[in-house]
């Protein structure tokens, strides 16, 4: 079967079209997931990864429900005492559901399966709530790793919430202000509130960090040594670096690939 | 063209009015909606998705069908269709303006949208969702408008519609597959993380629409006279049974998958969905009448019975509804279920969201009865000679 | 010339044309009231110099597109520090900056939003001092 020059080119030229459009349509879908690999490696420099560490059997009864207080009080987040419309930016609930890749174990130590575990957003270093949003008003902040919330831009489809493993996010099913702020409590004056109809999460207290704070809830366990670090993974001297070295310690559903920064000490419960 | 929608039978008429009292309510239900907020849904933290989202997602698939009758007909010359395309394709429109003003009354920053095109995002596929929607929507009010105008006239269809044509056949499979993509590149769902997911949508669109094709196209011989032949009637019957049974096919892989490999992630919600889960089981009559429905319109459909007009009509109405249960109801509030922190939490819908899902299909049945009126109306002025009953 | 439906028409025309002027006719017995935001806060007279971070002009004419880039730039990019025209700093924030001077929101924002049915959602979610106390 001989084939004419004419016909060489135009299948080369489709062929080069097809194979270049292979690794576009990557490029379009998972932007930068395939240089990432290298990445991880070496992090550019002054770009941070900023975590969380908790050991759970640092926690009693008070230190769970100062940790919560003093994330919603200071971030306006409403309680409208139904499950329905709930939001909550970190809360607690038992091993067996914060940690369903262990799978059901009925043999579970007793102090691990009594225990209440704290959740909130894990501030993916692959989130797919980020992949999903339709108008990156959800987005990873280069400089230190934050999965944060652009409210103004919002558009409230709440696909990121399909697509977010860990049940992190909260919508605004309502107004938090209805009732003349019946539900919001004592307002916060220097943070806003949001309005209905967009999605809301933890944010790892970014407008703290800005003024060199920790965030508030890592704040609130200052006289519980042990119990929350916070810091930089990408900074090898960090105290983060050094706990985690030294404990062996659990991510919620690690297998599907998102690499969350919220670590859990498990060996002292 | 458009004054042929204006006049008409009382009967018209009527049905119209009606349309647009039930329209009416509809937009009264969605304006206490934008000023109250979603918490008037079923909706929770729980399940972000709820009925507008599903009512979507299936109608995507109807719209999608229109290609079972403009493949043939325009790409392959099969002729038998000529009379029939024109209907599909403007179910078709009517499909898609439901589904885009389902993604409206869902959203909570509706006055937003257009942030979608400001700041485009082509990794995510919602971005893409909304430019296939929109742009089948184009394809299909041109290829449609202009066939039936030049049909009107007696005139030929101008050469340039003839690529739109052809590129409305892929796009048709495209809108469902992007859709599909919408929950099957989901990590945290593994009810809908399957590759699978794709060729169910595409399998279950081409027998519900066609499906419903056929009821309409009966509705509309028997008010107007406007015939699209016995044959074409029979291909589609033909198209609808395969489609259906691929459908089933699917649906038992995935239940194979599930159940002999045990995984929980993948047994649980189909566990919830046919036999409940933890004592929640809102949705378990729902999926049994489906699976009823659906091995019976099929028997019928695979019988000689579908020879009968009126049990061909039945079997493609509980199909219809089968399918509608499976996609709208079982698919979609199933991957919500159970939680990513493996609880339950269950989805019924309320009042006023019922009252504005039946607005959002009433707008859609508006606009299909007057894209349809105008049809006939062409065709009857056309056709003197064929015996027709008051249109 | 015969005028068909000529009565009808005329009629309709009237009908229009009412209409058309009705909201001239309502607001002619109003008095245009050109509106005076009021600068009169306790945060404001306490300063010594009562500069805003740019000129009266400047703001009146474009605060939205100011608004609009602080925005961004503080959120999108995580940067709340803005040089003003004369090279001051300026911490980016609505409710710690904007309106730690300017807490009169009815008597400063809401005399000329008001007045022009600009109808801005701010405050949908921004806090102002008055309504920190429950509006």
């Amino acid at each position: 079967m001989s084939m004419d020059r004419r016909k060489f080119l135009k299948l080369a030229g489709i062929s080069s079209l097809v194979g270049i459009s292979g690794l576009g349509s990557f490029e379009l879908m998972r932007p930068g997931w395939l240089e990432a690999a290298e990445e991880a490696a070496q992090p550019a420099s002054g770009v941070k990864r900023l975590a969380m560490i908790m050991d759970m059997g640092k926690f009693e009864e008070e230190n769970y429900k100062q940790v919560v207080h003093a994330c919603h009080s200071i971030h306006n987040v409403p309680n409208f005492g139904n499950p329905k419309d709930e939001i909550k930016w970190i809360w607690t609930d038992s091993f067996e559901h914060v940690f369903p890749s262990q799978g059901e174990n009925p043999f579970l130590k007793e102090s691990i399966e009594e225990r209440p575990f704290l959740l909130l957003c894990n501030h993916c270093q692959h989130p797919p709530c980020v992949r999903v949003c339709p108008t990156q008003a959800t987005f990873k902040r280069k400089q230190d790793g934050i999965v944060a919330m652009d409210y103004h831009r919002c558009i409230g489809c709440r696909f990121c919430m399909a697509a977010c493993p860990y049940g992190s996010r909260s919508f605004n099913w309502r107004d938090p202000r209805t009732d003349n702020n019946k539900y919001l409590g004592k307002l916060n004056p220097e943070f806003p509130t949001r309005t209905k109809g967009v999605v809301e999460k933890c944010n790892f207290c970014v407008e703290r960090l800005a003024k060199g704070l920790q965030p508030n809830c890592v704040e609130s366990q200052k006289g519980n040594p042990g119990a929350m670090y916070f810091g930089d993974l990408n900074d090898p001297n960090s105290e983060v670096r050094e706990v985690l070295n030294k404990n062996y310690t659990l991510r919620r559903k690690p297998e599907l690939g998102t690499q969350p920064n919220v670590y859990y000490i498990i060996g002292g419960v | 063209m458009i004054e042929k929608a204006l006049t008409g039978s009382t009967r018209y008429k009527m049905w119209m009015l009606f349309l647009l009292i039930l329209i009416g309510a509809g937009s009264a239900a969605y304006v206490n909606q934008y000023h109250t907020g979603l918490t008037l849904t079923g909706m929770s933290r729980d399940v972000s998705w709820g009925l507008y989202i599903s009512q979507f997602t299936f109608l995507v698939g109807v719209a999608a069908s229109a290609v079972m009758l403009v493949l043939p007909y325009y790409l392959h010359d099969y002729k038998t269709f000529g009379t029939a395309v024109i209907f599909g394709e403007f179910l078709a429109i009517a499909s898609v303006v439901m589904c885009l003003t389902f993604i409206l009354v869902d959203l909570g920053q509706p006055r937003r949208v257009l942030n979608v095109l400001i700041h485009p995002t082509p990794n995510s596929v919602l971005f893409w969702d909304m430019i296939v929607l929109n742009g089948y929507l184009v394809l299909n009010a041109i290829c449609g408008v202009v066939a039936l105008e030049n049909e009107r006239r007696g005139t030929k269809p101008p050469k340039w519609v003839k690529p739109l044509i052809y590129l409305s056949i892929p796009w048709a499979v495209s809108i469902h597959t992007v859709t599909a993509f919408l929950y099957a590149g989901l990590p945290a769902r593994h009810f809908w993380l399957t590759a699978i997911m794709a060729p169910r949508f595409l399998a279950s669109a081409f027998a519900s629409g066609p499906a419903l094709l056929i009821i309409l196209l009966f509705i509309v011989k028997k008010n107007t006279g406007v015939d699209v032949g016995k044959k074409a009637i029979d291909k589609l019957i033909t198209i609808v049974t395969y489609a259906a049974l691929i459908n089933i096919f699917f649906v038992l892989l995935e239940v194979f998958t599930a159940f002999y490999s045990g995984v929980p992630a993948h047994t649980d919600t189909l566990v919830y969905l046919f036999a409940g889960l933890d004592g929640h089981n809102n949705l378990v009559p729902f999926m049994w009448t489906s699976v009823v429905l659906g091995v019976a319109a099929i028997t019928l459909l695979l019988t000689k019975a579908r020879q009968n007009e009126r049990i061909l009509l039945f079997a493609c109405a509980i199909l219809f509804i089968s399918l509608w249960i499976d996609k709208g109801l079982g698919l979609v509030l199933g991957g919500f279920v159970p939680s990513p922190l493996e609880h339950i939490t269950e989805y019924t819908p309320k009042l006023n969201e019922l009252i504005v899902t039946v607005g959002v299909y009433a707008l859609g049945f508006f606009i299909l009865s007057a894209l349809y009126k105008i049809t006939i109306s062409v065709k009857l002025a056309n056709a003197p000679a064929k015996v027709s009953k008051e249109g | 010339m015969k005028f068909y439906n000529g009565g009808k028409v005329f009629i309709g025309l009237a009908i229009f044309v009412l209409l058309f002027v009705s909201p001239f006719i309502f607001g002619m017995s109003r008095p245009n009231k050109v509106p005076k935001p009021s600068i009169d806060t306790p945060e404001i007279n306490a300063l010594a110099v009562k500069k805003c971070v740019e000129s009266k002009d400047y703001m009146e004419q474009s605060h939205m597109q100011l608004l609009d880039k602080w925005r961004d730039q503080a959120l999108r990019e995580g940067n709340r520090h803005w040089k003003n025209s004369e090279g001051k700093d300026v911490y980016i924030s609505l409710q710690n900056t904007c309106m730690k001077c300017h807490s009169n929101k009815k008597e400063f924002c809401d005399t000329c939003h008001n007045y022009l049915a600009v109808k801005p959602y701010c405050w949908d979610c921004h806090l102002t001092p008055i309504e920190k106390e429950g509006v």
